[in-house]
């Protein structure tokens, strides 16, 4: 991706970024090897992290909490790094955002967790999973944004010095 | 061997993200983010219908958390909804997070009375 590109909205691919909509060609095979791989890696530190930190059903999924919230400030750092610092690196956004931060977040725990909880007579402890995750979460993806281009922009100030 | 069974799910679970939000994407050119929503409504259905099931633990750590923890994503779920309120489409935003959550939950539930009135 070259820098006059447009930022993308959805990180994983999207197909107003014609660098993105090309990368399939001519072998789809890089691009997707590089999601799979990466998916398998954020899987597992998913399992690790939620088999080392197990909660009962009516219980506050800290595991799922703390994985969903990271991934998410870990995908505004490395989005500023794909599209303002490694932008020669074509296979860098396939592997670690599609790849590994999508396999390590997830979205489908996260909902079946808070119907277990409140399906285990814990309402209260779904209602407080459900938006501390989104209260939590959102304002992490544009945290690491804003630190990562801060300190690119330190870093880039100093070096024009 | 749960190890095994949870890297395979995400093997084929995280390329079918991107390649299910590609072709959402190629036929519904649209602000809102279809092909995340897409892939985040089919994997809280799946994994539903999942724990509706008698448990296996093959089972679970192969489509479970393998397959739909790396099908669904929260990181580009977020991501998204910050872009969209950064591009000036607050409103599409507020939908994103509002319609995923509640479909989200509902798709999930869907599942589990699904495989509940199967087994």
């Amino acid at each position: 991706m070259t820098e006059s590109e447009p930022v993308p909205v959805d990180p994983d691919v999207d197909l107003h970024v014609p660098s993105e909509r090309a990368e399939l060609r001519p072998s789809p095979i890089p691009v997707l090897s590089a999601i799979s791989a990466g998916g398998v890696l954020g899987a597992l530190a998913r399992y690790g992290l939620s088999a080392a930190w197990p909660h009962p059903a009516d219980g506050f999924p800290w595991a799922t909490f703390v994985i969903n919230v990271t991934g998410c400030l870990l995908i505004g750092v490395l989005m500023v790094i794909v599209t303002e610092v490694a932008t020669g690196r074509p296979l860098l956004r396939p592997f670690a955002g599609v790849g590994v931060l999508g396999g390590y977040t997830t979205f489908s725990t996260y909902v079946v967790d808070v119907q277990r909880a409140a399906g285990a007579g814990a309402p209260w402890v779904a209602l407080a999973y459900l938006s501390l995750t989104l209260v939590t979460a959102l304002p992490a993806v544009w945290c690491g944004t804003a630190v990562t281009r801060a300190a690119v922009g330190r870093r880039r100030r100093a070096e024009a010095l | 061997m749960t190890l095994l069974l949870v890297a395979l799910g995400a093997a084929v679970g995280a390329p079918l993200r991107y390649l299910t939000d590609r072709a959402v994407q190629a036929r519904h050119d649209s602000v809102f983010p279809w092909g995340t929503f897409a892939v985040n409504m089919a994997g809280s259905l799946l994994l539903g219908f999942l724990t509706g099931l008698p448990s296996s633990a093959a089972v679970t750590a192969l489509l479970g958390t393998g397959f739909c923890g790396a099908l669904t994503t929260y990181s580009t779920f977020s991501y998204e909804t910050l872009r969209l309120a950064q591009e000036g489409a607050r409103f599409y935003a507020v939908v994103n997070v509002v319609a995923s959550v509640v479909a989200g939950l509902g798709a999930a539930g869907v599942g589990l009375l699904l495989a509940q009135g199967l087994s």
